[in-house]
């Protein structure tokens, strides 16, 4: 295995468009070690992105959005004193993969990567909107965190591409954001089903949403039904209700060691509504 | 396949060693450095044995390869009692029975010790989050918890 | 009941000092079995079958064996052939080198084939993939009423003994039936009989260290071996037999153990270590990783049951049946036996009958797991117990109250109780504040009885006294629960010199006489006692040595308080002699100074508990919370009450993991689809409540201070108390365990 740790984006993609064999990029390395170990996936070349200028910055911009290196760890999104004002929900996903000792390392981008459907932090993104900006061989472009996974352990990420920052939408007025997940313990499991939900208020009434459910589908879901079902509503019971048969109906999961489809099936309507329920109460500006 | 040379600090000491780019820091910190009190449990980041701090930031070592550590300041159990003087977590835990085996010992008290310098003042429950990606087989919790609140409560007396 | 109000005929015995092991323990210098070096050590590492079942046609190892970094490989080829076999677990030897190194075929998953011994650790684990194996895989079985239907495939032909009825399935291995009465009656006689069927699967000990040796052994047959185990004379005699060499000439060392709950009464990687380092002529050290622990050593068995009870309106049981089948791996061992036993052990009942199967299936040879067998059998009788009591609207305790086993009980496995402290446990329990607490709506209470034999064993002891007053306590079982911390209070008590001025060591093979494993909650009662005796040996020639210096009859002196004391005022009038005046010219006075025991004591004393548990079932996710947990468990003595509660402590949680989240997961294809502590899911700090513990002393009369063991018998209950508990929130009757979320969600959607 070759190991690198070049000093630039542009390096860094130039290494990974000329290797031979298995690349992987290396941020906190939460999924890449394990996988080494486990002899699952011994990677020919190793690409250590920490090196780089910036990857572990939060910066908030001036048109209130934020842009975070992808090297940024759970633990320093969650220590960020305004990130998680802005995205509770986002900061919160991120929070709940592993332990304390893995939040020191894990990154956002490296969840998103390894291209899992049961990944905490994506859910989120895709419900607030979150975009990556990829940078490769031919220049850089921006994606929805939505269309990079494009199944189990794959990326819509062609070869010699790697992402380069997040950017995070500006929360604006109104706004608030939630994600929960089912996991049999209270901490260190896999999602057996996650719910993001984002949405933004008019006085009482819904008029934007966005909700997504992880680890029901092959890839992380945007389910517009869902959406659907609370915008125009004050998130009623009738909505609630709605929401959860649309959450239910979006499903299309497996059964594993995990969990079984009749059981994701049925959870993912249950957390969609606990989910909008916070979700909901944070653009009204209440703790939740 | 040829080795890389890395400079890094461990418990305050400069040290050197020569890894294979897939060693983790555990490996070294145990097979090169001698520093055999770091656990592999799992080797997967789910036990919580081979906790150390990395500037400061509590890691699995497993999790991470030896070549990160170019330039470090590692901290392990090793570096927790200052000379022969324990550090508070240490003596609790003693004074608790708050380890059987004593294998993810090294582990919790290098967390719980990442616990206290960020919040004096954890409830039970912060206590038990903080400490989930630590298992321990043998006690329950039970004690090792009542160990760690007890230190946070007599740390803050003392300061 | 709490010990603290009892007024103690001890000096020592029953305080809390700091163990001995601590400093190193909490210092990171302990070391344990993966952190001993050697110079110009291997690394070995074992290649392990990917199939359940499958015919080895040819292992070509020849790639490895000429890679230059590769210094040895072994297969089954490199092993003694001599290990006899004979059916059932009479063949133990054969059957543990079998499961050690494949021979014929690989039985399981994960199921040895050959190792390498090579310059690194990853060089060893790089060479593995060079070495080609073709086999003819052959249909599998991992189920237990599967392994015993006609169709199953056959894992060993004529593995069984001779227990086994005529027409079972070859998979059937061992057969135990017993009981008296006539349960027909005793059914007839019942207002109400439930009969109901319960499974469980296979949970791992979860120890956090992995096994792990550093081996060396000549071609002059002489090796030595350090090792994290139960039980270091176990493994000099086992790998002895494997490698074909004589069990003395093997010197084994018991590192610190990092957990074993049972996990480690046995072997796997050592006999392997020793046959790549006689090959190679270095020393090898072997360390499994998690997933090689999951996949290949020791799960407890699983378990299918039918259980039928018959009870009056006034709650006294009049008939008690159970059909226990436990599947074991693909060795003959599954405790069927003691699963039938310890059901109905803790109850005085005229009409009981029970039945054992141990059978076979394509899964890693089963070891003990903290009281083989009986948490299972526990989960399901006391499960129907609890629906009994629902059902004629009795309170659970009364009704294990009005049926408790006690002093005189024959009990339901053969023998006559002598004194018990069953009933002590179950009134501490309905005295306790957590019985009558008030639930919240969601929250439901379960109770549980459990019930372990305990062990005596195969015990040695050596105690040597120093010139300056000190002692030497070396003892044979390893320290798996702070024992060393007990043995020094009971030397101490004996001797009358302080706790810190003995020092116990865990004496290597080559050092003491036999000593069995740390099994069977033995080691404070066998070990205990033998320091007892060892310690009075030693007094024994304190007080002869006393009465020489005074000049009066040996028997004219007397031990108290640390000093040799004339008997009566006949002996003469002397100040009392302190221990360290008669060490200090020992040599002078007769030579040096020790004390010796030897025996297999049969005193154990059984051991019953009492848990209450409050649960919380979210009735949309079928996820449970344990909001509340108490053990009542009789100690007959604590010694170091800290590590007794230790013990229930751990015990109960181990139990909330069996009954809720922990289980063995296969595939269609026989592989074991969980084998990282991130799909097999112990519970975690977050997971659970302080664990609230009493400690009930009824003293055993089979032990100087009447000390019971306590590690086993706290994880009997749990199983149970939490699936009454979960019965009682969600109303819903679990009968199979874990009771994970989609299994509840799935009973409460079935219930409407």
């Amino acid at each position: 295995m070759d190991y690198h740790s070049p000093a630039s984006f542009v390096e860094a993609s130039a290494l990974a468009a000329n290797a031979t064999g298995i690349t992987r990029f290396l941020a906190g390395g939460t999924d890449v070690l394990v996988q080494l170990r486990s002899d699952l996936v011994t990677p020919d070349t190793l690409i250590d992105i920490k090196k780089i200028n910036g990857v572990r910055d939060i910066t908030r911009n001036a048109d209130g959005s934020w842009t975070l290196g992808v090297a940024a760890t759970g633990a320093e999104m969650s220590e960020h004193p305004e990130l998680g004002r802005d995205w509770p929900g986002v900061v919160e996903a991120m929070d709940l993969i592993g332990s304390t000792q893995v939040q020191g390392r894990a990154t956002l981008t490296g969840n998103l990567c390894n291209g899992s459907p049961a990944a905490d932090s994506v859910p989120a993104m895709v419900a607030a909107g979150v975009t990556v900006t990829v940078t490769g061989p031919d220049g850089a472009r921006e994606l929805a965190v939505e269309d990079i996974p494009t199944g189990p352990g794959k990326t819509a990420l062609a070869k010699g591409e790697l992402i380069s920052a997040v950017n995070i939408p500006a929360r604006g007025a109104n706004g608030g954001d939630a994600y929960l997940r089912f996991i049999p313990r209270t901490e260190m499991d896999i999602a057996v089903v996650g719910v993001g939900v984002n949405l933004r208020l008019d006085g009482d009434k819904i008029i934007e949403a966005r909700v997504s459910l992880g680890a029901v589908a092959p890839t992380v879901l945007l389910v517009e039904d869902c959406a659907k079902a609370i915008i125009g509503t004050t998130l009623d019971e009738v909505a609630l209700d709605a929401l959860a048969t649309a959450a239910s109906a979006a499903c299309n999961p497996i059964d594993d060691k995990r969990g079984t489809i009749e059981f994701r099936t049925e959870v993912a309507g249950v957390l969609a509504k606990r989910t909008a329920k916070i979700a909901y109460a944070r653009a009204k500006g209440e703790h939740a | 396949m040829s080795k890389f040379h890395v400079s890094t600090q461990v418990n305050g000491d400069a040290v050197e060693f020569l890894c294979d780019p897939r060693e983790t820091l555990l490996d070294c910190l145990r097979d090169k450095l001698n520093l055999t009190g770091t656990k592999e449990g799992c080797g997967t980041g789910d036990c919580g044995a081979c906790s150390v701090t990395v500037e400061g930031r509590l890691v699995c070592s497993c999790l991470m390869l030896g070549v990160e550590a170019e330039g470090k300041q590692i901290e392990t159990v090793e570096g927790i009692a200052d000379g022969d003087m324990l550090h508070p977590l240490q003596k609790k835990f003693i004074e608790y029975a708050a380890l059987q085996c004593g294998v993810c010992t090294p582990g919790i008290l290098v967390a719980a010790k990442s616990l206290l310098e960020k919040n004096p003042n954890p409830t039970e429950e912060e206590t038990r989050y903080w400490l989930a990606g630590n298992l321990c087989r043998c006690t329950g919790y039970d004690k090792i918890i009542r160990a760690v609140m007890d230190t946070a409560a007599e740390l803050r007396e003392a300061s | 009941m709490a010990l603290d109000d009892r007024k103690s005929e001890f000096n020592f015995v029953g305080t809390r000092p700091d163990r001995p092991d601590g400093l190193d323990k909490v210092t990171g210098r302990a070391k344990f079995g993966a952190d001993a070096y050697a110079p110009g050590m291997l690394h070995g590492a074992i290649l392990r079958s990917p199939h359940a079942h499958a015919r080895i046609i040819k292992i070509d190892a020849s790639k490895a064996e000429a890679h230059k970094d590769v210094k040895a490989v072994v297969t089954r080829a490199d092993f003694s052939d001599k290990p006899e076999f004979k059916p059932g677990l009479e063949g133990e030897f054969w059957n543990v080198l079998e499961n050690v190194m494949a021979g014929e075929k690989a039985l399981y998953d994960g199921h040895a084939i050959a190792a390498v011994a090579a310059t690194s650790a990853l060089a060893a684990r790089d060479a593995l993939k060079l070495i080609e194996v073709e086999y003819e895989v052959l249909p599998h079985v991992t189920d237990v009423d599967k392994a015993m239907a006609p169709d199953a495939p056959v894992i060993r032909e004529g593995a069984a003994d001779y227990s086994v009825p005529a027409g079972m399935h070859p998979n059937v291995v061992r057969y135990h039936e017993s009981g008296h009465g006539e349960v027909e009656a005793g059914f007839a006689e019942a207002d109400l009989v439930i009969e109901d069927s319960f499974a469980t699967e296979a949970t791992h000990q979860g120890y956090i260290e992995p096994h792990a040796c550093l081996a060396m052994l000549g071609n002059d047959g002489k090796g030595e071996l350090w090792c994290t185990t139960q039980g270091h004379w176990y493994a000099q005699k086992y790998c002895a037999a494997a490698l074909g060499i004589e069990t003395a000439q093997l010197r084994v060392t018991a590192s610190e153990i990092g957990g074993g709950f049972g996990g480690k009464t046995t072997v796997f990687i050592e006999p392997v270590a020793l046959a790549l380092s006689r090959k190679a002529n270095r020393p090898v050290k072997l360390v499994m990783s998690r997933s090689e622990v999951f996949r290949a050593t020791g799960p407890t068995s699983s378990a299918s049951m039918d259980i039928k009870i018959g009870m009056k309106k006034d709650g006294t049981i009049t008939g008690a049946q159970g059909i226990f089948r436990l599947q074991g791996g693909a060795f003959p061992g599954a405790p069927g036996d003691m699963t039938a036993m310890c059901g109905f052990a803790p109850y005085n009942l005229t009409n009981v009958r029970q039945v054992g199967y141990d059978v076979m299936a394509n899964r890693p040879k089963q070891a003990a797991y903290r009281a083989p067998g009986a948490p299972m059998g526990a989960f399901a009788v006391e499960s129907v117990i609890d629906e009994l009591c629902k059902k004629l609207g009795l309170d659970p305790i009364d009704v294990r109250l009005k049926n408790a086993a006690h002093e005189g009980t024959k009990a339901n496995y053969g023998p006559t109780y002598e004194r018990i402290g069953l009933v002590e446990t179950l009134e501490a329990a309905k005295a306790h504040p957590h019985y009558a607490a008030p639930l919240k709506p969601g929250q439901g209470r379960g109770i549980s009885c459990g019930f372990w034999f305990n062990h005596g064993g195969e015990t040695s002891v050596s105690l040597a006294l120093s010139e300056d007053g000190s002692a030497q306590l070396m003892v044979g079982t390893p320290d798996i629960g702070g024992s060393r911390a007990s043995m020094a209070l009971m030397a101490a008590e004996v001797l009358g010199i302080p706790y810190e001025n003995i020092r116990v060591t865990i004496a290597d093979t080559a050092t003491l006489g036999y000593n069995d494993v740390s099994h069977g909650s033995r080691v404070t009662y066998a070990s205990g006692l033998a320091t007892i005796k060892a310690a009075k040996h030693a007094v024994e020639k304190l007080c002869e040595r006393a009465a020489v210096k005074w000049g009066i009859p040996g028997d004219a002196v007397k031990w108290e308080d640390g000093c040799a004391v004339p008997s009566g005022p006949n002996a003469g009038d002397f100040d009392p002699m302190p221990l360290a005046d008669i060490t200090a010219d020992m040599g002078a006075t007769g030579g040096p100074i020790s004390g010796h025991f030897e025996a297999t004591p049969e005193g154990a004393g059984v051991s019953f508990g009492t848990h209450i548990v409050d649960a919380e079932v979210d009735p949309e996710t079928g996820k449970t919370s344990v909001i509340r947990y108490t053990v009542i468990q009789d100690a007959g003595k604590a010694i170091h009450p800290d590590y007794v509660e230790g013990q229930f402590q751990g015990g109960a949680a181990q139990g909330i993991g069996w009954a809720l989240n922990e289980e063995y997961v296969y595939g269609e294809d026989g592989r074991l689809q969980n084998s990282i502590f991130l799909d097999y899911r112990i519970p975690v700090a977050s997971d659970l409540p302080m664990i609230d513990t009493v400690i009930v002393e009824v003293p055993n009369p089979g032990h100087p201070f009447g000390v019971r063991g306590v590690g086993e018998t706290g994880i009997v209950p749990p199983l149970a108390a939490i699936a009454n508990a979960v019965s009682n929130a969600a109303g819903v009757r679990m009968r199979q365990l874990p009771m994970s979320p989609p299994r509840i969600l799935a009973a409460l959607k079935e219930n409407g």
